[in-house]
């Protein structure tokens, strides 16, 4: 993630039976050029280092938090305190509005 | 189309700047053209005083690119790494084939964004629109009165722009409006958020008027007080207090009352490529005032050569062309001296800092306009509109006002 900053303003407590999807009018993708998956939306783009792509990627309309965690978990098991990132992440994309709870 | 709106608030803030290149050529510090600006035509039905277009724009109203040169450019910019789409104009919708514009990007991968006043949507082309896949349509506002719409914009456009975001929110796009702050509406900041809200606005762009093409020659008549604006952004810090991220609102700085200047276009040929009407490539919207710079077209050697090899796109990248004060400046990395067309147009020379600096030794030019904003005289002189016969005008060289705001060295 890069030249981002939490908003300070709203707490976004996550649950781990909650489910996300992308935003509306936002746009989840991989960009070849960049060499990492982006949001889009209305004149404006976020790039996501690998850690974040994975964890929005999952990011279905069905897949549970706590599911998407534990595919995590499985995909790198080498990965410490993955748990922490990924509800972080659910945290600054949801605080974003980049997700929306459903 | 109206000021500021491709990007320069909301890319700066979000795009990871590009590596810095200190003047190397592109091919070596990879630069990419993220932000693809299709002026596709500088006709418009609308006269707004602020508009940015060049004020010799009739020039280019005759040579406008086919659909086909269009669609090639769209291709080839994708090729090098463009992701958003602004369609823009002039007004694009006065061209019939943007439906066939908007399906090749969908085609292609872009977020495309049409940047429109709302003149000439209707029911039968938003839906073309839609089923062609365009991702986002931004309406420009002026005022929640429509004594002052009609005013500024010199048309009876009021009554349409509200049907017309009607329209845009039926059929499920985001409602992103803009608008241009002035003299005239400033103090109605409030009114026009509240406006934006009912109208179930998700983002609200604030743009005060930079002072380019038409709005450089009605400038004494159109800048708010330093007070107003402080009093604007006031007004628009409590409003996003009110209604959190349901409507993200941007403020767009005037850089004229700031202490330093902006980092014009995130950096001379790092993230923008506009292609105009025409076929120009330019790195900045009001790129041709700069005197003695040759701009490639689309229609000689491709979107390839103007990004990386053109003498003109790599003229102003990094710092090496650069004198003082900037260049020993330990800030010059922040904004990069600030806006070539702003120091030229102004100063004279494209290669000065832009005078908006309080280092620039030509600072006491900005104080003098902000003096001459609050001077009756001047601020009572009449607008001059952006009409063709306005521009033929220029076109033709009406030499007073050439040499008035063109500061010829």
């Amino acid at each position: 993630m890069e030249n981002l900053q939490l908003s300070q303003t709203e707490e976004f407590k996550i649950e781990h039976s909650d489910v996300f999807a992308i935003a509306l009018h936002h746009r989840f993708q991989w960009e070849e050029a960049q060499q990492s998956y982006v949001i889009l939306f209305p004149e404006g783009m976020v790039k996501l280092h690998g850690g974040a792509g994975e964890v929005i990627k999952r990011v279905d309309g069905k897949s549970t938090v706590g599911d998407i965690v534990a595919d995590l978990k499985a995909a790198f098991p080498e990965a410490v305190n993955i748990e922490a990132d990924i509800i972080g992440m659910f945290e600054m994309a949801s605080g974003k509005a980049w997700i929306r709870k459903i | 189309m109206t000021q500021t709106s491709l990007g320069e608030s909301v890319v700066q803030k979000e795009i990871h700047a590009q590596e810095k290149n200190n003047g190397v050529a592109a091919n070596i510090t990879h630069t990419q053209p993220l932000w693809l600006l299709a002026e596709v035509t500088y006709r418009c039905p609308l006269h707004c005083a602020f508009c940015y277009n060049p004020t010799d724009y009739d020039k280019h109203t005759q040579n406008e690119l086919t659909t086909e040169q269009w669609i090639n450019a769209l291709r080839d910019a994708r090729k090098m790494g463009a992701i958003q789409l602004g369609i823009s104009g002039g007004e694009p919708l006065l061209r019939d084939d943007i439906e066939d514009i908007v399906i090749e990007a969908k085609k292609l991968g872009y977020y495309s964004n049409l940047i429109t006043s709302g003149v000439g949507l209707t029911e039968k082309r938003i839906q073309a629109f839609k089923d062609g896949g365009l991702d986002h349509i931004q309406l420009s506002m002026h005022d929640i009165t429509e004594e002052i719409n009609n005013f500024i914009t010199n048309t009876k456009t009021f009554e349409l722009k509200k049907k017309v975001a009607a329209m845009i929110k039926n059929h499920g796009y985001p409602m992103v409006l803009n608008v241009v702050i002035h003299r005239y509406n400033i103090g109605h900041i409030k009114e026009i958020l509240e406006m934006a809200e009912a109208l179930g606005a998700d983002y609200v762009e604030l743009a005060n008027t930079q002072y380019y093409g038409w709005s450089l020659v009605n400038r004494s008549q159109l800048m708010p007080l330093k007070e107003q604006i402080d009093e604007a952004e006031r007004i628009t810090n409590e409003f996003r207090q009110k209604v959190g991220n349901k409507m993200k609102i941007f403020f767009v700085v005037p850089d004229y009352f700031g202490d330093r200047p902006k980092k014009c276009m995130n950096g001379w040929g790092e993230v923008f490529m506009i292609v105009t009407a025409n076929g120009d490539v330019l790195p900045c919207h009001s790129a041709r005032v700069l005197p003695n710079m040759a701009f490639p077209n689309v229609r000689d050697n491709g979107l390839e050569y103007a990004w990386k090899e053109s003498p003109a796109f790599n003229k102003y990248r990094g710092t090496d062309w650069m004198k003082g004060p900037c260049v020993t400046c330990p800030e010059k990395m922040n904004d990069l001296g600030g806006c070539r067309c702003q120091a030229f147009l102004l100063t004279g020379d494209a290669e000065s800092a832009d005078p908006v600096c309080s280092l620039s030794p030509n600072h006491h030019l900005i104080e003098k306009a902000i003096e001459d904003s609050k001077n009756p005289v001047l601020a009572s002189k009449p607008i001059i509109f952006r009409t063709d016969k306005n521009s033929k005008k220029y076109v033709a060289g009406d030499k007073e006002r050439v040499e008035e705001f063109h500061a010829l060295p």
